[in-house]
């Protein structure tokens, strides 16, 4: 894999949640880039899909572009992140309703499926990821993941239901741990996914 | 679990960031806007500009049209107040509304008091023409900030005005020493601590969005580059002469803002803008700007 040069984490910036992860991503050490255009793309080792409006990002990724080279970019084998609206994208189906997506993760995602912001809520995970303690978990009009597909892992529960799964290197999650203090989500993937 | 913390609401603003709010009044626009790529809607029953030219008493809108346009999309469905008038948010609560816009365009209900936001579970936008109205309403509970721009105008020059203006004061209070802190919080009518804590960060607890005004992809760019983290349009898309072709142009140049080969692609062909106002046309008791403060 390329990037032993310069291990740059991408932030998906065409809508949505992006100046939360890059600060995130920044104060964990990371050196990130704003992916904006396929070039854009072409700089950067991994990639992180925030939050948003999935159906806002699904367009402009169509417009840019950025739809086929993100495919090819996780086919590639590169580490790919993405959190709520970003989780969508990567899902293979996606309902509530019905939406085109990347197609990445083998797992099937029901949009708003907690209900309207009166809804949104924090809590802790049920588990705990590696030897860290519970997650705090952050979640925003948040979808919900209603099927999981054999090669999928479940890395964290919240009352017993997946909000963190991967497959290898490419990990979604329906809660937001960039919005934390402590994003151990974040934390994690970059230490496991390091080329 | 805690439902409705400051994370989750100020999280929800951080959410919309380059995308486009747009004021609809219908089913059928929202539709529109959703299909153009907009990140949220605002359900009102007339845009600023109708608003204006009509006169009378402007009030929260029916909660058949909000809820119609809540069933129609997916994106969060935000609805205007009126200042001061906790009633009516309590209403919009009640809706479930995403987000309740405290807002000027609508005729205020009280001229001394907004609303005490931290009372409500839905979080709250409000407008701002500077640094010390903006630290009010974070005080009072506001999730996020808009400029109030001069809505209804097509004018961007008060948006302009109002982004400059935050800017420039809060670059001023990064350079205050320790004991400039308290004048200068008694001199822009704000809370201390949040005057103390901008000083530290150089920037502004929740996001700060631009609002009245803009009429073309341009202008949001323009806004962005100023340092709004994304826009409201209010009457610049539906009283357009072709409204879908300019929302999508307008979410493309938000994402795009300082890509001016995109900005000039997505400028062309667009039709007719609304019309607009001059401001200095504009009577003082015109001005919505100056409603709140």
């Amino acid at each position: 894999m390329a990037g032993e040069l310069k291990e740059k984490v991408g932030v998906l910036a065409l809508q949505g949640g992006f100046a939360a992860h890059v600060s995130a991503l920044r104060a964990l050490g990371a050196v990130v880039r704003e992916v904006r255009t396929p070039d854009d793309l072409a700089c950067v080792t991994r990639l992180v899909l925030p939050g948003g409006e999935s159906s806002t990002q699904l367009k402009l990724l169509h417009s840019t572009g950025l739809y086929m080279a993100i495919k090819d970019f996780a086919a590639a084998g590169y580490p790919l992140f993405g959190t709520c609206a970003g989780a969508i994208l990567m899902a293979r189906d996606v309902r509530d309703p019905e939406q085109d997506s990347l197609n990445i993760l083998d797992i099937e995602v029901s949009r708003n499926a907690w209900g309207r912001q009166v809804n949104s809520f924090e809590a802790d995970s049920d588990g705990t990821l590696g030897d860290r303690g519970r997650s705090h978990l952050v979640f925003i009009r948040a979808p919900r993941i209603c099927r999981i597909g054999s090669s999928v892992e479940v890395l964290l529960h919240y009352h017993d239901e997946a909000v963190l799964v991967r497959k290898g290197v490419h990990w979604a999650s329906t809660f937001h741990p960039e919005l934390t203090s402590d994003p151990v989500a974040l934390k994690v993937w970059l230490q496991k996914t390091k080329s | 679990m805690e439902k409705n913390t400051n994370t989750t609401n100020v999280g929800l603003a951080e959410m919309l960031k380059g995308g486009v709010i747009m004021d609809v009044m219908n089913v059928e626009q929202a539709r529109i806007a959703e299909d153009a790529g907009a990140c949220a809607v605002m359900a009102l029953e007339r845009v600023p500009a109708q608003i204006r030219a009509e006169g009378g008493v402007a009030r929260a809108s029916d909660p058949a049209m909000i809820k119609a346009i809540q069933a129609a999309v997916n994106i969060p469905v935000m609805a205007k107040c009126r200042i001061g008038h906790f009633v009516e948010a309590a209403i919009l609560e009640a809706l479930e509304v995403d987000f309740i816009d405290e807002s000027e365009v609508l005729t205020p209900a009280d001229e001394e008091y907004h609303i005490d936001k931290r009372a409500f579970r839905v979080p709250f936008v409000c407008g701002a023409k500077n640094l010390g109205e903006a630290l009010r309403r974070i005080a009072e509970g506001a999730a996020l900030l808009r400029t109030k721009g001069e809505p209804g105008t097509g004018n961007i020059v008060e948006a302009v005005r109002h982004l400059r203006k935050m800017r420039t004061q809060i670059r001023r209070l990064t350079t205050l020493t320790s004991e400039q802190m308290m004048a200068e919080a008694k001199d822009l009518g704000a809370p201390l601590d949040l005057v103390q804590s901008i000083a530290r960060t150089g920037r502004l607890p929740v996001p700060n969005f631009a609002a009245g005004g803009i009429a073309t992809p341009a202008d949001a760019a323009l806004c962005m580059r100023l340092g709004a983290e994304t826009v409201f349009v209010g009457s610049g898309i539906f009283l357009s002469s072709d409204p879908a072709a300019r929302a999508r142009a307008v979410v493309g140049a938000v994402t795009h803002f300082e890509d001016n080969k995109k900005l000039a692609e997505l400028s062309t062909g667009l039709g007719e803008a609304m019309r607009g106002i001059e401001i200095s046309e504009l009577r003082d008791d015109e001005r919505m700007s100056d409603r709140g403060w």
